[in-house]
């Protein structure tokens, strides 16, 4: 085991993965020469060990670097490519929304989309909304795209390697400020399977649902709580798309109440998913109404403590348990 | 451009034409074909020009107005007619309809009804052929209205940046939709939009199938030896409306006529008629092998299968 962090786990998957398949090359904006040159970030030294020919620097196009990644990836290419922030998904939403997630069902599934798009995400480095907006529902809701959160170095590390060597089109959302979190990362070579949830702490009394950054936060929330002996069980989903709705429910008819927890606003958020899945197929096993803690619907606002309390935090998580342990 | 080429690119055109004159008495039949029908009838030059100068391992990204670009390119009539039907031997199993048929076994790698959609996509195509140093390069069809999108802009930037062995091909058929291309666009031509990204911009008589092949193949060899990308406006017209359903009340009906007089088969054949190439014995050869191939292609479609409802939810994920 090594003692990483996220950022440096995301960059040795590039680099492992690269170095075992020539198809593998990277784009996006600052890939290469960054304006941030910093070993803990994740392409730091692609561009020295690879070159420019598999390490491209592109135009400030996130149109172009989308449809670069399709255009090359039906040709059996494996690219990976960069948009520097969630919200800038959107001037390439076409090229995913309507080319990378459907041109394999407009084949008859004769063509296939091996590409990976490297999202970074989250609040809470001050650069107000255009900049931090977390839109996993977003593509979540798009059939034919596989969309993965990692919360944790090791987890990155391997789903990173999974989405690259997966033949359908993932978005890989990494939130900026798990880059600087240290974990424990295996050093051998090793994958974990996109679409499988992880129980990062076993309890009895509450599931927690939650996935990337706010792992962290339930964690929080577990030690506080277990000190007033409630034991939260806390489920990382790591996947949102596919959904492992097994764990979920397994979890849900153990403990018999749910809180779900993401930094994505409320309305519409890919929590209200988590809550219709359980209504849906677990009503009979729960001891209490689910409940949501997430952003509130407004923008990420720039202000310290105003982006603070947009940024769910342990003590609504405590507030929320309490109230369905309190039933 | 041989003597075979051209004769081949006269019965390729005719063959587009009959398919799509074919597909026009359809949409009129009650419930033959559904949705949305786009035909570039008119446009068959550009089509056969480009695709015969084509080999087959090269890759072409189509539009909405796709039926002559993939006939051209040789995918199977059969397969494309049953998929208009939406029907499981289509060749797409009924998934895409006219409108997005993708052909991989003849190249034909994506069709997009998002305007200017395909055209970043011609740009990963072609640099994964420059990254595999393969011999082979990429065209991308739009329409001219295309060229306001930004995509276009973007990608066109890049593929010159990275000198990407593709071809952009614009079929400037006056109208983007109902609107004429002066009253949208501020030039003329579409062509001169290349030397913003240090690109040759060259204009072609769309009409005529021997120049846009004669330009295709020079482009082709260009991009071969690595100079990069051009942009190639094909100037032309389209005789049918934005879909079938389409009034045309915005074209004058005296521009209409003055194209249909300039129609490519008709120059085509005239030329290798003076030249000898062809007579009236072989036209009406060539006729029938075409109406063959097209009732073969409705006789196939009609007595295909529908799909069952459950292959609905197949082919979304590898």
């Amino acid at each position: 085991m090594q003692q990483i962090t996220m950022g440096q786990a995301v960059q040795q998957a590039l680099f492992e993965e690269m170095r075992r398949d020539p198809d593998v090359f990277i784009a996006g904006e600052g890939v290469g020469q960054s304006i941030h040159e910093s070993p803990i970030m994740p392409t730091y030294g692609l561009l020295k060990e690879f070159g420019p020919s598999r390490v491209k620097d592109t135009p400030v196009s996130e149109a172009a670097i989308a449809g670069l990644a399709v255009g090359s990836s039906v040709m059996g290419l494996r690219p990976v490519v960069e948009i520097m922030f969630n919200p800038f998904i959107t001037i390439a939403s076409d090229q995913i929304v309507n080319h990378a997630a459907k041109l394999r069902y407009l084949s008859g599934g004769k063509s296939t989309f091996p590409m990976v798009v490297r999202v970074k995400t989250g609040a809470g480095f001050g650069a107000g909304c255009q900049h931090s907006h977390n839109l996993e529902a977003w593509v979540a809701h798009c059939p034919g795209l596989k969309v993965v959160m990692p919360g944790t170095p090791a987890d990155a590390k391997g789903l990173l390697k999974s989405a690259i060597r997966d033949d359908n089109p993932v978005i890989f959302i990494e939130d900026m400020m798990l880059y600087f979190a240290p974990g424990q990362v295996p050093k051998e070579d090793y994958s974990i399977p996109i679409g499988v949830a992880d129980i990062k702490k076993q309890g009895k009394d509450v599931t927690v649902v939650t996935w990337s950054k706010m792992l962290g936060v339930a964690f929080k929330a577990a030690t506080e709580l277990s000190k007033e002996g409630i034991e939260i069980e806390i489920v990382d989903l790591r996947t949102l798309a596919p959904l492992d709705k097994e764990t979920i429910l397994q979890s849900v008819r153990k403990t018999g109440r749910l809180v779900i927890l993401h930094e994505a606003t409320r309305t519409g958020g890919f929590g209200g998913e988590i809550a219709a899945l359980v209504a849906e197929e677990a009503f009979g096993d729960l001891k209490a109404p689910i409940k949501r803690v997430a952003a509130p619907d407004i923008p990420v606002p720039f202000s310290p403590p105003l982006e603070q309390f947009y940024i769910p935090n342990e003590g609504q998580l405590i507030q929320a348990v309490k109230t369905l342990t309190s039933l | 451009m041989t003597n075979q080429s051209k004769l081949e690119s006269y019965e390729t055109m005719l063959l587009i034409r009959r398919f799509e004159e074919k597909l026009t008495e359809l949409c009129k039949m009650e419930r033959k074909i559904p949705g949305m029908m786009i035909l570039c009838t008119g446009q068959e030059a550009v089509a056969a020009g480009v695709c015969g100068a084509l080999e087959k391992d090269d890759v072409i990204i189509s539009n909405h107005r796709s039926h002559g670009h993939l006939i051209a390119k040789g995918a199977d009539t059969k397969e494309l007619m049953a998929e208009i039907y939406g029907k499981r031997t289509g060749c797409n199993k009924g998934k895409s309809g006219t409108l997005h048929m993708a052909v991989p076994e003849v190249n034909a790698l994506c069709t997009t009804t998002v305007v200017g959609g395909g055209i970043p996509i011609a740009v990963g195509t072609a640099f994964a052929q420059q990254y595999k140093k393969q011999d082979q390069i990429t065209v991308c069809f739009f329409g001219n209205g295309t060229t306001d999108e930004g995509s276009f802009h973007e990608a066109l930037n890049m593929a010159a940046l990275w000198n990407l062995p593709v071809i952009f091909v614009c079929e400037n058929n006056v109208y983007a939709g109902a609107q004429r291309t002066e009253h949208i666009t501020k030039i003329k031509d579409i062509a001169v939009r290349a030397m913003a990204y240090d690109m040759p911009g060259e204009i072609v008589d769309g009409n005529d199938a021997v120049a846009v092949y004669e330009a295709i193949n020079s482009a082709r060899a260009r991009c071969l030896l690595g100079e990069g990308p051009i942009l190639l406006e094909c100037k032309t017209y389209r005789w049918r409306g934005h879909g079938e359903a389409d009034h045309q009340v915005y074209q004058p009906k005296d521009e209409i006529d003055a194209w249909m007089a300039r129609c490519p088969i008709k120059k085509l054949q005239g030329e290798l008629m003076q030249e000898g190439l062809l007579s009236e014995q072989d036209i009406v050869r060539i006729e029938a092998r075409v109406a063959e191939t097209v009732e073969s292609a409705v006789d196939f479609a009609e007595k295909s299968p529908w799909p069952d409802l459950q292959e609905a939810l197949e082919d979304v994920y590898v």
